[in-house]
């Protein structure tokens, strides 16, 4: 009762919060009756001359956005030309690479994570490498990709699986690591082989550890893959956001910011599913 | 060959860091025969539990050996179950999980309905019927217990190894399970090894009670026969058995007194590690009247109350 009501209460906010943002938004978006301040002619030149001296701002009103994601939602799938195509296939293709990517680094990020959490000596052997290497924003690693690989698409599944390894890696490692002693007791006092207790032991033991390196994984790689189709460019949603700025639609680019978090929402919400599932408790 | 007991623990020593260091226990010899019942009962810190894991070959020692069968152990064994302090029941598993997978260790081949019968066999056995698809979390500290309890007789082994299984138990529950292990363990004639502190568990359940001084460098003082017999041995009226205060003050004087002190009792009466003297506080008070005591009694409190 007393948590309905908390509920009801935290949603009507919201919607208020929301209005006001929109009403703040609207009106500051309302066509000015004077002319504008003088504009600067460098940003005339940029924001091209239609709406350097038109009367409206290039901001559109919430009304304008509303429109545009009502247009994009209706028709998200269609292909016009190299550089018109709907929202949704430009999101299913950044939600391909994304996965591509996330999924070819679980393979090897989990095995691996398991082989650092089991042996204190590889633990020591890798440790100076994922150290040096953690850090590094993934983006860096786009040169070198395009260089090596000599295909900006797969480039951009190269950099989406760089930055996805690590959480995964050292999630595992830990996870595994930290499996109890008494439970690997239990299996040693069962005579248990190495690989059913690799797998009916330590894989359930680590399992929740595991699944959240993996949903920060996959939450980094959506981050880091709209800015590695920004540099790639030809398809995908951080495409999409860059073209659109070069046409200067803020309306697509707000259309587009708001799918982004949509999907990624989406994502996070399907890992913690994953990872409920694998959860015990103690 | 002389005529080994079942388990016959050889001259263990364990030390812990580098080779200086004093042993926690060392030149510990005694045995535990088939069919018994053998409680090792110490204060914290002198070793019992490491004494236990090598037992379970979950350890090293550092010095002597364990034989059970005529051969040295030299690693875990289905043969020797343990029952763990903390349970250590598989959480992801449900009762039926953990109990499946213990007996499918000992049995690989069997398919999987075999393996679900013989499982639940045990579950009934320790009265968890209708709790099998219960996970851990759900479950009373005693149930997990007995799943536990269940678990280690699932593997049908030689012997077993009970690590203070009921220490972590509020009473009442500890004094049902006490009566249960005591029903199953004399209807199974199961050899048992168990580590206590509690004097009273000792007495219920145990046919000797093996000693042992304080660490470091603890030892075995003395082994006390339980003289009462096993079907006079019930929880509610065990305060009532002529023996049981003449037992119970022998150890109490021991967990006390002596057990600290006993480097004293060593210099003035001697102390062969290999043969640990065999007391019978119990038939002591029986024989109060006697002029002489039996040699082999040390003459300390007995029954004096009664």
């Amino acid at each position: 009762m007393l948590k309905n009501s908390l509920r009801l209460r935290a949603g009507l906010l919201s919607v208020l919060i929301f209005v006001a943002i929109v009403g703040i938004w609207q009106v500051a978006t309302m066509p000015t009756a004077a002319s504008g301040p003088a504009m600067d002619p460098e940003y005339a030149k940029l924001v091209g001359a239609a709406a350097a001296t038109g009367q409206k701002s290039a901001m559109p009103t919430p009304a304008d956005i509303g429109a545009t994601i009502w247009k994009h939602l209706a028709d998200p799938f269609y292909i016009r030309g190299s550089n018109d195509k709907g929202i949704g296939i430009q999101l299913a293709y950044s939600l391909g690479r994304v996965l591509l990517g996330f999924g070819l680094a679980a393979l090897v990020a989990i095995p691996l994570g398991f082989l650092i959490g089991m042996s204190p000596l590889v633990y020591r052997a890798l440790d100076p490498f994922i150290q040096i290497l953690k850090p590094v924003s993934p983006l860096a690693w786009m040169p070198l990709a395009l260089y090596t690989i000599k295909d900006s698409a797969i480039s951009s599944i190269f950099v989406i699986f760089i930055c996805s390894i690590w959480p995964m890696l050292i999630n595992t490692a830990f996870g595994v690591g930290s499996v109890r002693k008494e439970w690997l007791n239990v299996a040693r006092t069962l005579e248990v082989g190495p690989f059913r207790t690799a797998f009916k032991v330590i894989l359930p033991a680590a399992a929740p550890t595991i699944m959240t390196g993996m949903r920060i994984s996959v939450g980094i790689a959506w981050l880091v893959i709209v800015a590695a189709e920004m540099l790639v460019g030809g398809t995908g949603i951080g495409y999409f956001v860059w073209n659109e700025w070069n046409n200067l639609s803020i309306a697509n680019i707000v259309t587009a910011i708001l799918l982004i978090g949509l999907v990624g929402l989406l994502l996070d919400q399907g890992l913690a599913y994953l990872a409920k599932l694998v959860t015990y408790p103690e | 060959m002389e005529n080994r007991p079942l388990i016959s623990v050889e001259g263990l020593a364990r030390r812990f860091g580098e080779t200086g260091q004093p042993a926690v226990f060392e030149d510990i010899w005694f045995g535990v025969d088939k069919g018994e019942f053998c409680c090792l009962i110490g204060h914290s810190g002198c070793g019992k539990t490491t004494i236990l894991n090598v037992l379970a070959g979950l350890d090293r020692p550092s010095g002597g050996a364990v034989i059970v069968d005529n051969r040295e152990i030299d690693g875990p064994s289905l043969d020797r179950a343990v029952i763990f302090q903390g349970h250590a029941l598989l959480p992801w598993m449900t009762v039926m999980g953990n109990i499946a997978f213990a007996v499918s260790s000992r049995w690989p081949n069997w398919d999987r309905a075999r393996v679900r019968d013989h499982a639940m066999r045990f579950i009934e056995l320790v009265g968890l019927a209708g709790a099998e698809n219960k996970r851990p979390a759900q479950l009373s500290g005693g149930m997990k217990q007995r799943v536990g309890i269940a678990r280690a007789l699932s593997i049908q082994p030689k012997m077993l190894l009970m690590d203070e299984p009921f220490s972590a138990l509020d009473a009442l529950t500890r004094g049902m399970l006490q009566d249960e292990v005591l029903r199953i363990c004399a209807d199974t004639n199961q050899t048992v090894f168990m580590i206590t502190h509690d004097v009273d568990e000792a007495i219920l359940l145990a046919d000797r009670i093996v000693l042992m001084t304080n660490g470091p460098g603890a030892r075995i003082a003395e082994i006390v026969v339980n003289t009462m017999p096993k079907n006079e041995r019930h929880r509610n009226d065990l305060h009532r058995h002529p023996q049981y205060y003449a037992i119970r003050n022998h150890l109490v004087e021991f967990l006390v007194n002596r057990s600290k002190a006993f480097d004293r009792e060593v210099a003035e009466h001697g102390f062969d590690p290999r043969r640990p003297k065999l007391v019978k506080p119990g038939l002591m008070s029986m024989k109060l009247s006697a002029v002489n005591p039996p040699a082999e009694i040390v003459p300390l409190t007995t029954g004096r109350r009664q």
